[in-house]
């Protein structure tokens, strides 16, 4: 500790709390957890435009059937003409880096990198993260991943470029069935990715354990710092297994082992074991994030306090828990028995449980509370929605009988899609306005941001819900082409592609317009219904926080 | 002020410490899952895993009146130049008798190939009762260019599994084997040709 005080002095003589560095030094070498939450914000819209528009690409092709662009596509990545196999390899490479994408440089880098990191030691009254410098490495970590990643698309795959594996990275196919360097960059990528979270969640955990407040007890803690916490020990948990299992495919790919190959005594459903046991919590890290900034939201502009407060925070935990028990249920069609089916089902559903205490929980603050609909306030109601439909879908899917039938079909593609990308990027969202104030001093535009909320949301239903319609049917997914009788359907589904994406572009023309024109925020622009210590500081916060200690009663 | 911060900043290392643990633990639990699911399968029968008796155990075993069909299926890798067929496609035995069948394995190509064969039965829940005594899927086969061989394996039927309700209906047991070219054979090259 003496050092770190000893370099405070050194990188300035003034006592001003905000006084900020120079340029590199603030951004490249940072060491503050609110540039370094803003560095993440930042990185996970760009990536959210990658991989958006790779789903617009898919979009595109399966607007009609027959295969319209896909071929052209894979000749312009291979700089000569390309043949029908390497055409449908493309398509699997667009899916895969669309998966890996969203859910590794998109929602987790918003969540947890960026509220996380901005919102944490202001919720708990700490001046910082407990290791600002390893909190710089994380996010680092994050860039070269994603260049891997990216740049993986660009070196041979097996048919074609890139490594096209779908984003669960399946042996054999990730193994014997794609040669070339493609899928060990994605690996690879994979591994830093998975090194920045995990570095991350150690100081996430450490921070919340060891740097609140005096009289912040566990128990009076916000919601959001909950979820993060539930969140990071979830990481903890359930990234080192991922990390196991792809270095065992990179050993079975490079050095000779058998692992998931069969012909050396392996078994490839061993990788499905091991990739869901990560997989499965990993579904509950982008969202419980989600849930914290909800409650907190929902509290704000219902000005109540959150109902139930403790079932809200054990809810949590209870999902984090069960989260780790239900993995097989994404592997009902590998030859399990009837009473493997039948735990894995039960337990599954079980998960509804703590769920349907959070949705009626947030209902519950809202009854009788003086509500106004900001457009926080409409994307957390949006998610809550949302959020329902997709965990009805869930409970349907999590028959192992139903399963059967609907494995692999545009109807899972609904269901979580209307988890994650209706579900969490909806909080991820109703966060960003909650915040955005507190984040730049500056208020956003209450029509541009309800303009926003509503074409996204009649967007990304009219994109989402007809898949349901296409999965019941049994149009399979991971296909870029299907028969006539699924047209109808799949081009409604484009249009809400098209819907949805005037909604984005309305969202950066908010924030552009924000930045240069907004009005000026003041400290707690929401009013009494804000009560968390962040609301205390002004906006933006100063450069090194809480000036005097807060004491919570 | 020092003493307190120093404090802190121990209480933090310790905190990251058993966090950093609970990872490594959780990475170790990881590659740990290889034998442990090998050994789960094992003992559960899980997935149609056949056990393993020895001849002294398996002595001990009473026929019984009930019969079963046992089927015999066969596949072979297509990286595998080998025929591989069962002699009879399907016996009737009684559960508790033990039963010989009999594989013909035949090397197609013109140079020495060692395979290793995979096997499970179906249904899945008959795995824990379906007893190996000797089979030539325990170890590697060489077989020369051209030769034929024929590969025994000596089973039986455990009677338990007339008394377990989810099994005492089952009347086909199907035993299933696949033969792949063999990973560490193609180092062990027995008539010194260059596979």
């Amino acid at each position: 500790m003496t050092t770190i005080t000893a370099d405070g002095h050194l990188d300035d003589h003034a006592h001003d709390a905000d006084h900020k560095p120079a340029f590199f030094q603030r951004w490249f070498m940072s060491t503050n957890h609110k540039d370094i939450g803003t560095l993440y914000l930042i990185f996970a819209i760009f990536a959210g435009i990658i991989g958006g528009a790779i789903s617009g690409l898919m979009r595109l092709e399966l607007a009609e059937p027959g295969i319209q662009y896909l071929q052209a596509w894979a000749s312009m990545s291979n700089g000569t003409e390309a043949s029908m196999d390497q055409a449908y390899h493309l398509w699997n490479v667009l899916i895969t880096a669309h998966g890996l994408i969203m859910v590794f440089f998109m929602v987790m880098p918003a969540m947890i990198g960026g509220f996380g990191n901005w919102f944490v030691p202001l919720m708990i009254g700490a001046p910082d993260m407990a290791f600002p410098r390893m909190n710089n490495v994380s996010f680092w970590l994050l860039v070269p991943a994603l260049l891997l990643l990216l740049g993986s698309s660009f070196v041979p795959g097996g048919t074609g470029n890139g490594a096209g594996t779908g984003w669960t990275v399946y042996a054999p196919l990730s193994t014997s069935g794609s040669a070339g360097p493609a899928v060990d960059m994605a690996i690879l990528s994979l591994h830093l990715a998975g090194a920045s979270s995990i570095l991350g969640a150690v100081n996430f955990i450490t921070t919340i354990f060891n740097m609140r407040a005096p009289g912040m007890t566990l128990h009076k803690m916000p919601l959001f710092v909950w979820s993060v916490l539930v969140t990071a020990f979830l990481l903890l948990l359930a990234l080192p297994v991922l990390a196991a299992a792809i270095t065992m495919l990179l050993t079975d790919r490079n050095f000779g082992t058998a692992f998931f190959d069969a012909a050396g005594g392996g078994d490839p459903v061993l990788y499905q074991h091991l990739f869901w046991f990560f997989g499965h919590p990993e579904v509950y890290i982008m969202i419980l994030p989600g849930f914290g900034m909800v409650s907190h939201i929902v509290s704000t502009f219902s000005r109540k306090p959150i109902f139930g407060y403790l079932g809200m925070a054990y809810a949590m935990v209870a999902i984090g828990v069960v989260g780790f028990v239900v993995w097989a249920h994404h592997m009902f069609t590998t030859g399990m028995s009837v009473n493997v089916k039948m735990y894995f089902t039960a337990a599954t559903m079980v998960i509804a449980v703590p769920t349907g205490i959070k949705i009626f929980s947030w209902i519950a603050t809202m009854w009788g509370g003086s509500m106004t609909f900001k457009t926080p306030m409409m994307w957390a109601l949006g998610f809550i929605f949302m959020f329902t439909v997709g965990g009805v879908t869930g409970v349907v899917l999590a028959n192992g009988g139903i399963d059967d039938n609907l494995h692999d079909t545009y109807y899972v593609v609904a269901h979580f899609h209307y988890v994650l990308s209706l579900g969490a990027v909806f909080s991820i969202f109703a966060g960003f306005y909650y915040w955005f104030p507190k984040m730049s001093g500056r208020m956003y535009s209450e029509l541009l941001g309800q303009l926003h909320f509503w074409i996204f949301f009649i967007g990304v239903n009219i994109l989402f819900f007809p898949q349901h319609f296409l999965g019941q049917q049994g149009m399979p997914r991971r296909y870029p082409d299907y028969p006539d009788a699924y047209a109808y359907w799949n081009e409604i589904s484009s249009i809400g592609y098209a819907v949805m994406l005037v909604g984005v572009v309305i969202f950066f023309v908010n924030i552009i317009y924000s930045m240069f024109a907004g009005r000026k925020a003041e400290g707690n622009y929401w009013g009494e219904g804000a009560t968390t210590l962040e609301w205390t500081l002004s906006s933006p916060p100063p450069f090194h926080q809480f000036e005097t200690l807060p004491q919570i009663k | 002020m020092s003493t307190a911060a120093s404090t802190l900043s121990d209480k933090n290392r310790r905190s990251a410490m058993m966090a950093a643990l609970m990872g490594l633990g959780m990475l170790g639990m990881g590659y740990a899952a290889v034998p442990l699911y090998e050994i789960f399968c094992r003992v559960t029968g899980y997935g149609g895993t056949t056990q393993r008796t020895d001849a002294a155990t398996a002595a001990t075993v009473q026929s019984t009146s009930r019969v079963m069909s046992i089927r015999f299926d066969s596949n072979v890798n297509s990286a595998l130049p080998w025929t591989f067929k069962p002699e009879n496609p399907v016996d009737r035995v009684s559960v508790g008798a033990k039963d010989m069948a009999i594989y013909l394995a035949t090397n197609e190509s013109t140079v020495p190939v060692v395979g290793t064969a995979t096997f499970n039965v179906t249904p899945v829940q008959a795995g824990q009762y379906f007893h190996k005594v000797q089979c030539f899927c325990f170890t590697e086969q060489l077989l020369k260019p051209g030769e034929t061989m024929r590969m025994p394996v000596l089973y039986y039927v455990d009677p338990a599994i007339l008394e377990d309700p989810e099994t005492r209906d089952i009347e086909e047991i199907t035993l299933s084997y696949t033969f792949y070219r063999s990973k560490d054979g193609l180092a062990v090259d027995a008539a010194g040709g260059k596979i």
